[in-house]
Order: structure tokens, then sequence, then C-alpha cells
């Protein structure tokens, strides 16, 4: 069923209180920024909580080297039609010890080339707060996240550790070595993202359109090949096919999807049938069971 | 107005099945991804009934690993779903047997629909009143009593009736208003979504329909419009007071004053992304422009002037203990409320509550899970509302000053109208003033440590020294104090923090004067020494650990408190039966089996 116009007014309402409580009561937030539609709802909701002074924080990028070229393309391109401060991070130990999607298992690259870049970006820069895209619909630990989490030293989530959130009267108060991960998108869902992108005119990228691409399968899951870095098996050639991804990472672990749907109402129309949760076309999380808490734990978002 | 997002609190444990019936609930309105719903078929817990193939409902809503290792949900976990009729339901699913009140209340403090669950087979449990008295005391509007199990019952009316009736007088006596019951079968999927077969005696809604037909979510709030101030916002030209509106509404001309303040200005612009606004209404973020431009602040708020909320300092409220440590009354917190943060404490605990049977018990203080009524004195006045007529602006929390972590809900109950009958008087001499008269400046020595370490003897040589240079001093030693002022206080946490708290009022009262001020004090909480250094100016206060090994100091044992810890006289004798906490930011730490003349000397140098 479609979100009505009144429920996107109230849960857009509820995330501009959140940024600017953001803003207003830590001394150096930063909002993390992976292009995909969560973050460009995200930072559409930023442009309107602090209208008409500028986003007054800046977007961070972690670079695992292995994203989507439109992806990158798109990402400087909304930094600079929005005058954002854009950083971009990528874990050099990560890139020295070549470690890729190829060599070392999905996992350990997630957790050296995203976990632990992102702990290394927050400590170099000092950020004492970082806005994140994640809602409680995605995935199932991530439903008991709060607003306003709080990372131990270390940027450890401790599950059984978390402050109890009350009313929309937020606790932003740190201890030493303590950070916090806020999300202002927690209350929406992925229909609710593709409703208010159609009704904003948020700009997204066009890898969620369906077009002609080049793919090569891996089980049953159809992957693109977007540089000649893919390694492909002998005498595996690439196949056009007309995909568009649900979400977006890195390319060699996320899967697209079989779709026609090239405009934003055709997306969706295509979810509203199409009963499937959106983390399915991520390989990473197919892993084991409750493999997202794992990450978490150690600092991933 | 009504709201489009309506949130919906279930109550109960694993064992009257609600996992089951929130699963339902869900599957049964297509709420879950079908993969989700997949899995749900094919994974099982261990000692699971469940035939293989036919969806385990119960795993749709538990989350985390450790916790469904163990087979229960131990936190609070959202759910959204789209009803019916086009509005927005999220769930707050609060489980678990520990903690229990603590996770309910978190879920029940913006729930607007209670669902109560009760096991036909079992009856009413102790368990059922504590969630109607939850609802109650969170302002829950809407209780619905789903009596589950039906099918374990036989779908027998009669059951239905007499738990129907054994439970009315309490919900009543409770004061809630809009409550009923609905007999149901989680299992079987009996008036979940779809009507009953097997109970074809209830003509009442179904649970999906009793949750739909709620038409409040109106802000029927008998408080003023109120708009805190988050942050102000400026850009070129532009200088705004950014906030959500709560309440009521306000609109463009509206008089207006800033609270605390109460300086009066007019709404000139109501200013979103969208382009300006006539009126802003209940729970809109705006950035308000005021004519003219007045002084304001984070967290202060704006209202009508037409009919605004007095600030006050002292108020009686409701708390919900959240802490693992318990409450210490006289001890220094932060009580956040919307974007406002101010300091206070709690004065005094009226009783508690026992949420089993509703009785009033006195209490000294309130441990996790506990209820309790409380007077409250914050350090500045803050505009609050009472809790029954705005849960927006009626409520509170508090955060512990050390850990930072939120210890307690707060729920104003009224303002004590005392507070506004005492008046500081400003008078012309001053401080520095008297202190100059005698040629010095006023200081305060705050000698820390475990008992025996030394304080004492060093504060009497230190007070011989000053007196021989002509500097006018007072010594206000820990024991002494007891036997007058203090002596209705013990050694329990909350006891010594009232010592510190009268302790340093009565120093703070001598440094006014003008005297050099040395306190003798096992003082041992870091936020009670804090809570005291805050009363000072920075360069008055010095904070003086007397460091001596606990074994030295039960070696000299000068009072004989050690040989009586031992043989368990004295249960909280610090560093045996209580914690000391070490000092981090002490000015200067004193070597206690130094030689005294060396400590004094050291002393002497920071203060003159």
């Amino acid at each position: 069923m479609r979100s009505s116009t009144a429920i996107l007014k109230e849960l857009e309402d509820e995330s501009i209180e959140i940024f600017r409580e953001t803003a207003a009561a830590f001394r150096k937030p930063v909002l993390l920024y992976s292009i995909g539609k969560d973050s460009a709802v995200l930072l559409h909701l930023a442009r309107k909580a602090f209208y008409p002074a500028p986003v007054p924080f800046p977007l961070l990028h972690v670079d695992t080297t292995w994203k989507f070229k439109e992806m990158l393309t798109f990402r400087d391109e909304i930094a600079q039609r929005y005058g954002l401060n854009l950083l971009v991070h990528t874990n050099q130990e990560g890139v020295r010890d070549k470690i890729t999607p190829f060599t070392t298992g999905i996992s350990e690259y997630i957790r050296v080339m995203k976990t632990v870049a992102l702990r290394q970006a927050l400590d170099q820069h000092g950020f004492d707060a970082a806005i994140g895209g994640s809602r409680r619909d995605e995935e199932r630990s991530r439903a008991k996240e709060r607003i306003f989490s709080v990372r131990e030293p270390g940027h450890r989530w401790d599950p059984r550790q978390q402050r109890p959130e009350l009313w929309r009267t937020y606790n932003p108060k740190l201890s030493d070595g303590q950070t916090m991960r806020i999300f202002p998108l927690s209350d929406w869902t992925e229909l609710d993202v593709w409703q208010y992108i159609l009704e904003n005119d948020v700009p997204v990228n066009p890898l969620y359109f369906a077009k002609e691409r080049p793919v090569v399968y891996r089980g049953d899951q159809m992957i693109m090949v977007d540089d000649d870095r893919y390694q492909l098996r002998d005498g595996e050639e690439a196949v056009m096919r007309m995909i568009r991804f649900r979400t977006l990472g890195c390319y060699p672990i996320t899967a697209g999807v079989d779709s026609t749907a090239t405009t934003l109402q055709e997306i969706l129309d295509e979810i509203t049938e199409v009963k499937l949760s959106e983390r399915a076309t991520r390989l990473m999380d197919g892993e084991k069971e409750d493999s997202m808490e794992k990450k978490k734990v150690e600092g991933y978002f | 107005m009504s709201r489009s997002i309506i949130r919906l609190l279930t109550c109960g444990s694993v064992d009257d099945g609600k996992s089951t019936l929130i699963g339902r609930l869900l599957v049964e309105t297509d709420s879950v991804p079908h993969d989700t719903v997949k899995a749900a078929q094919s994974v099982r817990r261990s000692g699971s009934t469940i035939p293989a193939g036919e969806i385990d409902f119960s795993l749709l809503t538990d989350g985390l690993e450790a916790e469904r290792e163990q087979g229960i949900t131990i936190d609070v976990a959202y759910r959204s779903m789209s009803l019916l009729n086009g509005k927005r339901l999220i769930i707050a699913d609060a489980p678990g047997h520990e903690q229990y009140t603590r996770n309910m209340a978190v879920a029940a403090s913006r729930a607007d629909i209670s669902l109560v669950l009760l096991d036909a087979s079992r009856g009413i449990r102790p368990q059922t009143l504590r969630h109607l008295t939850i609802c109650s005391l969170m302002g829950v509007a809407r209780v619905i009593i789903v009596i589950n199990k039906l099918d374990a019952v036989g779908y027998d009316q009669k059951v239905f009736e007499t738990l129907k009736n054994d439970l009315t007088p309490s919900i009543e006596r409770l004061g809630i208003k809009d409550y009923s019951f609905i007999p149901l079968s989680a299992l079987h999927g009996d008036n979940v979504v779809y009507r009953s077969d097997a109970a074809a005696w209830y003509s009442g809604p179904t649970l999906l329909e009793h949750i739909q037909n709620w038409e409040g979510g109106v802000a029927k709030e008998k408080a003023p419009a109120h708009m805190g101030i988050q942050m102000i916002s400026r850009a070129e030209n532009f200088r705004g007071l950014s906030g959500t509106v709560l309440n009521g509404e306000f609109k463009v001309g509206d008089e207006v004053v800033v609270l605390p303040s109460k300086r009066e200005a007019k709404v000139a612009r109501l200013v979103t992304f969208d382009g300006d606004l006539e009126v802003a209404a209940h729970s809109q973020s705006i950035t308000m422009v005021l004519e003219p431009d007045v002084d304001a602040t984070r967290g202060d708020s704006i209202e009508l002037k037409s009919g605004f909320t007095l600030p006050e300092t002292r108020y009686t409220a409701t708390l919900v203990w959240l802490g693992e440590s318990e409450l210490i009354h006289s001890r220094s917190y932060f009580f956040i409320s919307g974007s406002t943060q101010v300091t206070g404490m709690v004065t005094s605990i009226r009783h508690k509550l026992n949420i089993n049977t509703g009785e009033h018990v006195s209490a000294r203080t309130l441990a996790m899970n506990e209820i309790g009524e409380v007077e409250i004195a914050l350090d500045t006045p803050l505009a609050v509302n009472n809790y029954s007529n705005s849960r927006e602006t009626g409520n509170f929390i508090i955060v512990d000053r050390v850990t930072m972590n939120t210890v307690a809900a707060g729920m104003v109950a009224h303002p004590l109208r005392r507070s506004q009958n005492v008046t500081e008087h400003h008078y012309e001499i001053t401080s520095q003033m008297r202190a100059s008269q005698k040629g010095q400046s006023a200081k305060v020595i705050w000698l820390t440590g475990l008992s025996g370490s030394g304080k004492s003897t060093i504060a009497n040589a230190l007070e011989k020294k000053l007196f021989s240079l002509g500097v006018h001093s007072y010594i206000l030693d820990g024991d002494n104090l007891r036997l007058g002022l203090n002596k209705d206080l013990g050694f329990t946490r909350e006891d010594r923090a009232e010592n510190v708290r009268r302790v340093s009022e009565v120093a703070h009262a001598m440094a006014d004067a003008g005297l050099v001020v040395i306190v003798a004090l096992v003082s041992p909480f870091k936020a009670d020494r804090d809570q005291a250094r805050a009363l000072f100016n920075a360069d008055e206060f010095f904070e003086v650990w007397v460091e001596t090994s606990a074994e030295i100091c039960a070696e000299r044992d000068p009072k004989g408190l050690y040989k009586k810890a031992a043989k368990g006289e004295i249960p909280n004798l610090t560093g045996i039966g209580q914690d000391y906490e070490a000092p981090e930011s002490a000015e200067l730490i004193l070597d206690g089996t130094e030689e005294i003349n060396a400590n004094v000397e050291r002393l002497i140098k920071v203060i003159l």
C-alpha cells in the first residue's frame, strides 16, 4: 500500500527534529553518505532541516574502491550541485594488503574495507556523532536500534547496554570515549523512501532504474560486470540484461534484479508488488543468520 | 487533524503468545517480505513444536541473536505495517521477563494504543495488573485487552466473560477510559484479522478493526501551544528559531513570549524549506522569525502571550527508575525535557508504587524498574506541563552526570508553588569586598580521602599555619558536623550525597563571607564532589586528594572503624563495604604518609 502524503509529512517532521537536535547537541557531527537512495533522502532532509542556512556538517563517503562507477560520478555531482563539504575515505592498509571481494571472502572484505575504514575515518576527523540512513524495517537487528545510539570506545555497539529512549526526548550526552550514531530514518520503510523521492523530486542514482547492463550469474544472483577487474570464470562472458538495483554497494557483491522499471513511478509499482526484503540482493547478509548484528557490534553502521 | 501514524504497544510475554499474535497480524496484512516469511517456515528454534513447513509467526518479531538463543527477547523492537485504511501502524514490542517495567515504559511512552495479552487458560496474573498500571501511568489512550489462546479453553464464552468481569474493576480504578476486550486465538487466527467462526458468540470488532477504528491521534492536549528552541538558524540577513510545534498552533502575527525570560515578541514568519506558512500546527518542524528579534537560545521555548506555562524550579513527578544504580536523592543529575537541559536533584521520595497491588510504600531510594512519586528541585526554572495535560511537554528524562546514561523517565505531576515564594535577594556587599577587607581571597580547600588517610591532621596543621599568617579560616570537619547539622544522616550512598550537599552549602556561605574554608570529608563519590565544585568559581575551589593506601589507613585506624568493619559491624565503610571513587581532576594530590609540614607547604603554595 502507498504511503500517504500525510504519513510522509509526519515522518519528515520527525526526521528534521532529529537532524536539528544532532547539529545543536554535538561538537562535530558528520553525515554518512553512501550514495544510495536512503542517503539521498537523508541529504534532502538535512537541507530542509537547516534551510535557509546550509547543511552545517560535512558528508563522509567510505570508498571501498569497488563501488559502481556511476555511484562516484553521481556523488561528486551532488556534492558540487549543493555546495557540500564531501570527505572521502579509503582504508589504505586494506588496499596495500590487496583486500578485495575476490581474495578474502566477503565478510572479511566488508570488515576491512567498510567497518574498519569507517572507524578510521571517524577517529581521524574526531567526529563525535555520525548520522546514518539505516531504517528499522531493513533487518531484524536494526529493529531494536535506538534513534540516538551510543557507541562505546572503539565504536563498539553493545546491544545489551542500549540507553532507554522515551517519548521524543533524546539523550545526546556522551561520556569519555563514547560517540553517537544517529538514525533519522528509523521509522521509515523502503516504500516511504521511494514515495518521498517521487514527491520531492530527490535526485537518485541512475543504477536504480532498469537498463541493459552486462551481467554474469553467481548462483541465481545477477552481478553486473562494471569494469575489467571482475574475475570471470574460464570462458565466461557477460550477457546484456535489463536489470536495476534495489540497493547500491560494491558492484561485485550487489546483485541486480530483472526489471523494466525506468521511472520512479514504475519502481514504486514494482516494489509494491514484489514482496522481497531489499537486503536479499546483498550477498554479504546471506552468509549467516544475524550477520548484520555481528557487523554492527564491530562498528559497522 | 488526526494523525496518520498510530503507535501500538504490545504487552505480554512469550507465554501469552504475543510474538505469534504480532507475527500473524503482520503476515495476514501482507506486511512481511515474502522471503522473510519463507525463512520463518524453515528456521526452527530448539524445542519448537511447530510442524515443518508451517510459519513460526513468533520468529518474525524476535530480534537479536543472544536473545533468540534464550528463546526470549529482552529489549524493545519496532516494526511498521500499513493499515488497510491507509494509516501507518508502528508496533513497539517490549517483551522480556527481566527489566520488564523499564522496557514497557519505554515502549508505552509513545504508544497510542496498547494490547494487553492474557492467556485464557491461565487467567489474570500479577503481570496483567502490572501492564495495565504502566499503560495508565504512561498515558496510553486506548487499551485493548486481548484474551488469547481461546482455542485452549474450547472457545468458551463463559471463560471470556468471567475474565472480563474480574478485570474491569481494576481497569476502572486505574482511570483508563477507553478500554475493550477481544476474545482471540493468535495460533489459529481467530479475531485477529479474520472473524472467528469458532467464537461466533462474539460480535464485536476484530483486533485489526479495533486498531483501525481508533480516531484519536488528535492532539487533545490541554496545555498551551509550545515550541522548544532546538537551535538558532543563521544565514545571510536571517536569524530564526528552529523547533517543533507541540500541543497547539502558532500563526503569523501571534504575540508570543520566550521562556523562561518572558521576553515578548510577535511571530513575523514561519519558515520552512517548502515555503513560509501562515499557521504551524502540532508536530510540525519549523523555523520561527520573531519581531523584534529578542534574545533566545537553545533550550528556551516559545509560547503564546495569551496563556503560557510559568517556568518553575520545583515539581512533584512520577519517576520510572531505569538505571542500574539506584536513585540517590540530593545528588545532582541532568534533567532533559525536549531540547532543554538543566541540572537538579530529587529532594524527596514521597512513596513508591507496588506495581502488583497498587499500594503506596515508603521508600528511601528507587531501584531499577521501580516507580515512585518524588519532589524535584531544578537549578534553573523550566517550563513544563502536567503530564496528564500534555505527554509531549510534561515529560523529562534524568541523566547520570558521570556515565551519561538515561537513568529515569519522569512525568510531571504538578509544580510546587512554594518555589515561587522564595526569591534570591542581592546584597550590595560582595564576597570579594568581604574577603579583601581581610586582605585575603575566599577559597575552599576540599580534602577528600579514606577514613584515616590524614585529612583532619592536615586540616589542623594547615589552619595553624594560615592563622599564623593572619588568614581568617575555618575547618568543616565531616565527623564534627555529623554531631550537629548532619546528625540525621547515615552512611548510605544517598545520605553521603546529602552530607556532601549540606557541607558544600555551608562552605559556600563561609566563602561568601570571605573566609578560607578547609573541608575534611571522606566524600567518596565523584558525582557528589563535582556537585560541590559546581557551586564555586574555578579559582575558588581546590579539590585535594589525600592519597593514603587502604592498608595504611586500616593499620592507623585512629577511630577503630576498620576493626569494627572487619567484624561486620559497619557495612558502609569506605574502602571496605563501599567504593572510593578516586578524583580524576584534583588540583592537588597529597601523599598521606609524607611528613606533615611538607604537605602543608605544598598546600600553601597552591592556595596563596
